[in-house]
This record gives C-alpha cells, sequence and structure tokens, in this order.
C-alpha cells in the first residue's frame, strides 16, 4: 500500500509564538520544535489555546508581532501543509471521490482520480468512491477525510482532534491507520485523550494555563501506532492524566 | 394517503358550510354564490377560464425566471464585493420597502397593457426573497470549509463557485420557495392594474359585471394553479438540491 510519494520533509520551528484574542492573551513567548517526520501530539483540556496554536501554524490566525515560524529548510510553508479538522468538512454536494479530490478542483488542478481511488483503497473506502457523503457512518466520514488530507501529499500534516468526534473502536481503527498512513511525515496533531496520544505520538506535550506553557517533551519509547498492551503505557497515561488534572487545578 | 385524502376532507366540509350558509340565508348568487353555482360557471366557462391561467401561468414562469436571476445575480454581487454591499444592499432592502401594488400601475405605463408589466410586477415581488437568502447562505460559509480552501491553497474565484455557491444552494432553494408562492401575487397585481388577459383580469370583469360565480371559479383555478406551481417548484429544487436537510415535512 504505497500511497505516500515522499515528499520532502523538514522540521519546524516556532519561536515566541504569540496570539492574542479579544484583549486576552492565548499564549505568548511560546518556543516549540517539531521534528522531521515525527508526530507531536499536542495535549491539553478544552479552550486551552491549543487549537489556536495549530490554527497559527496553519496561517489561519494571525501571530502577535515577532511571532516566527520556521521551516527547517528555509523555504516558506505556505502550500506545503494538510489540514484536518474535527468535523469531516465534506461537501455534501460531491460523492466521495469529489470530496477527496478537493484541493486540486480548489486549486484548478488537473484531477487525478487514480491516485484519489488508491487511497480511498487505503482507507478502507474503495467502494464508496461514489457515494455521498450523507450516506456515510461517522467513522467512514472521518475516513474519507482522512483519505482527502493524504491526497494534498503535503510534507506537514496538522490534525485538530481529528478523531474526537467518533465511538471507541471506531477512533482506535482510524489512529492506528493514521499513524501508518502519515509515517514520515512531519504532523502536529491536537487531542484531549492522552490515550491517543501515547497510542501515535513521538512526542506529547502538555499545553496548560493562561497565557498557555508547554509542558517537558514527553517521548514513548516504541513504535506508532503503539499497541495498547505496550508496558509502560498505563503508567505513562497516568502521569499524563496527572499533569492535565494539575493544569485544570 | 390520508396525506391526500385529509386536505380534500377539509376542502370538502368547508364547501357544505358554504353551500349551507348561502341556502340557510338566502343571500343573492351576485353577492356570494354557493359552490354549486360556482362549480356550474367553471364547467361553462372553462376554455375561457384555462386560456386566462394559461397566460397567468406564462406571466408567473417569466417572472420567476426573471426574478430568480437577478436575485441571484444581486446576491453574488453582494456578496463579492464590500463596495456593492455599501453603496447597493439600502437599494435592495428600499426594493422590499416599495409595495408591488404602488408601481404596477408605472410598470404597466412604461412596459404596456401587455405580459411584460406582469412580469416585470411578479419578478420585482420574486427578486428580494431570492436575493436575501442567497446573500445569507452566501456570507455564512461554514467556517471549516474556508479555513481548509485557505490552507489547500484554493484561488479565490473556485472558494466562491466550488465551495460557497454550493454550499449557499439550500439557502437559495427556501428563497426560491418563497418566490414561487408570491410569484401569482405579482402576476395578478400587474394584471389588476391593467391587462387585456390573465386570471386577474378576467376577476375584475367578473366583478364588473356582476358574474360573481365567475369570479369565484376564476379564483380557485388561481389557487390551484398557485398550489401546483409551489408543488412543482418545490420539487424541482427537491431533485437539484438533494443534499438539502428536510427539518419540517410540508406535505
Amino acid at each position: 500500500m504505497k500511497t505516500d510519494r515522499s515528499p520532502s520533509v523538514f522540521d519546524v520551528d516556532v519561536r515566541s509564538g504569540g496570539v492574542s484574542y479579544a484583549g486576552a492573551k492565548l499564549f505568548d513567548g511560546l518556543d516549540l520544535h517539531l521534528a522531521t517526520g515525527r508526530t507531536m501530539c499536542l495535549l491539553g483540556p478544552s479552550g486551552v489555546g491549543k487549537s489556536t496554536l495549530l490554527r497559527l501554524i496553519a496561517g489561519l490566525v494571525p501571530g502577535e508581532p515577532g511571532t516566527r515560524i520556521e521551516a527547517g529548510d528555509g523555504r516558506p510553508l505556505e502550500g506545503r501543509i494538510a489540514w484536518m479538522a474535527q468535523q469531516d468538512l465534506l461537501c455534501p454536494w460531491l460523492d466521495v471521490r469529489g470530496n477527496v479530490l478537493l484541493g486540486s478542483r480548489l486549486r484548478g488542478e488537473p484531477a487525478d482520480a487514480a491516485r484519489a481511488d488508491a487511497l480511498l483503497d487505503a482507507v478502507g473506502l474503495s467502494d464508496k468512491a461514489g457515494a455521498m457523503p450523507a450516506t456515510l457512518s461517522g467513522g467512514q466520514r472521518q475516513r474519507a477525510a482522512l483519505a482527502r488530507t493524504l491526497m494534498e501529499d503535503r510534507p506537514l500534516v496538522l490534525m485538530d482532534e481529528p478523531f474526537g468526534a467518533l465511538d471507541t473502536i471506531t477512533r482506535w481503527r482510524l489512529q492506528e491507520l493514521a499513524a501508518t498512513l502519515l509515517a514520515g511525515r512531519t504532523v502536529v496533531l491536537v487531542t484531549h485523550d492522552p490515550r491517543e496520544a501515547l497510542r501515535i505520538g513521538h512526542e506529547i506535550r502538555v499545553v496548560a494555563g493562561s497565557p498557555a506553557r508547554l509542558g517537558a517533551p514527553l517521548r514513548p519509547s516504541g513504535v506508532v501506532p503503539r499497541p495498547l498492551e505496550a508496558p509502560d503505557l498505563l503508567a505513562l497515561e497516568t502521569r499524563l492524566i496527572g499533569e492535565l488534572a494539575g493544569a485544570a487545578a | 394517503m390520508m396525506r391526500v385524502l385529509r386536505p380534500l376532507l377539509v376542502l370538502a366540509g368547508v364547501c357544505a358550510a358554504w353551500e349551507l350558509v348561502v341556502r340557510a340565508t338566502g343571500v343573492p348568487h351576485y353577492i356570494l354564490p354557493g359552490p354549486v353555482r360556482v362549480a356550474n360557471a367553471l364547467a361553462a366557462q372553462h376554455a375561457f377560464i384555462l386560456e386566462n391561467a394559461a397566460t397567468t401561468l406564462l406571466e408567473m414562469l417569466l417572472g420567476m425566471l426573471l426574478g430568480v436571476a437577478c436575485g441571484s445575480v444581486s446576491a453574488l454581487l453582494l456578496a463579492q464585493s464590500r463596495a456593492v454591499r455599501r453603496w447597493f444592499l439600502p437599494l435592495v432592502l428600499a426594493s422590499q420597502a416599495i409595495p408591488v401594488f404602488a408601481i404596477a400601475p408605472l410598470l404597466v405605463l412604461w412596459l404596456g397593457f401587455g405580459i411584460a408589466s406582469k412580469v416585470a410586477a411578479a419578478a420585482l415581488i420574486i427578486f428580494f426573497p431570492v436575493t436575501s437568502a442567497f446573500y445569507d447562505g452566501l456570507v455564512r460559509t461554514e467556517r471549516g470549509w474556508l479555513d481548509l480552501a485557505h490552507v489547500m491553497g484554493a484561488r479565490p474565484a473556485a472558494i466562491l463557485l466550488r465551495l460557497r455557491v454550493p454550499a449557499a444552494l439550500p439557502a437559495l432553494a427556501s428563497g426560491i420557495r418563497v418566490a414561487a408562492a408570491v410569484a401569482p401575487i405579482g402576476a395578478v397585481i400587474g394584471e389588476w392594474v391593467g391587462a387585456s388577459a390573465g386570471l386577474g383580469f378576467l376577476m375584475l370583469q367578473a366583478n364588473a359585471q356582476m358574474q360573481v360565480d365567475l369570479l369565484f371559479a376564476a379564483l380557485s383555478v388561481l389557487a390551484l394553479f398557485a398550489i401546483a406551481f409551489y408543488a412543482a417548484i418545490d420539487r424541482l429544487l427537491r431533485l437539484l438540491v438533494p443534499w438539502q436537510p428536510v427539518t419540517s415535512d410540508s406535505d
């Protein structure tokens, strides 16, 4: 299942990152290093600003003066990011294949339907290419969204709680699928689920406080996606929950 | 089955009560004819009535085409350009504040007694609901789609045509439904002010000649046509915009 055309991957640095909203500083002077080809999980309670940090990297919110977001290869990030949100954002007027091809449609590029079908096959939706989104289950919709994200073929992938609205089993399967298919890319995944972070993150950082700060990086051993029964995961989960609970208090 | 039967039963009940009132009070037929008399008038003059109904229907159809076309283009311009919004949004609102009744005589003066003035009156009354509904849909594109399009590096024209317009089609469809409901009003007002054909014209003539049974016959045909017109448009929109969420069942 080779769906990856290996775009040249790079690391990313956020330096002195700051975002204000309605006069309040969500975070300020924040530094974050995203290692090349690794998955960084930002873990934190709702409303702490982790999604905003992701949007800052994506260029969807303006940073405070002094904020710098730099790719390791010195080139601008624009056009080298794929975005996946918690809502699947499937267009209800397009069939599944049309949704996977949305990026090329919006850029006015020729549509590579063969690659779209290969990706739909990779996410297990080969028989749904011609189906309308309204006929899909929640898990199938998010699979289609994952195929659309992979179709973009970008070295940097930003995911904002992509599996947050799914049931446990569907989420578990999609985590595995995403970790496998996104291997080799630089990924930032925002989540509030410590187990999800431990399952697919090479590096985990807890986001907490106001203005938000990043906790010390946690780097669990083993290959992602980690099996749930991996020996040290329970201890790490306990530690992360403790860190989150401390932050919430 | 009950869905069709229920309104028919209600209609039969209303007609029965109507006939009873007419017979019990002995009201003269040139004031209030009973349903039987109206049915007789309808049967006797059906060719004449249908001929005029065809004119009114044509006016409604052309008015719809013109009104929906102008309304859609206005909504697109308003949604796309801040300058257009600033200069013309008050004008669009004002267009609704002026009753079509008030300008119908002008339309007849400018466009003549023929079909053009009625089409214009219908288009005027249709224009506003279409513009406001479509404009509303266009400026309320889901934030998430716009974010996605931004990260994807979408061209502005593609964001409009491939995202905002299709996303606003359900809203436009709502506007067109309202337009279909008011289209007969526009056409008939135009006919009242000055015409040589149409159901509105026929009703005025019948009224002047004390043929109140003919007036009622024309009125019932108008009501039937208006309902059929709305139902046909509704059906067409369901086919064209199948992803529209159906929130309430309108039989």
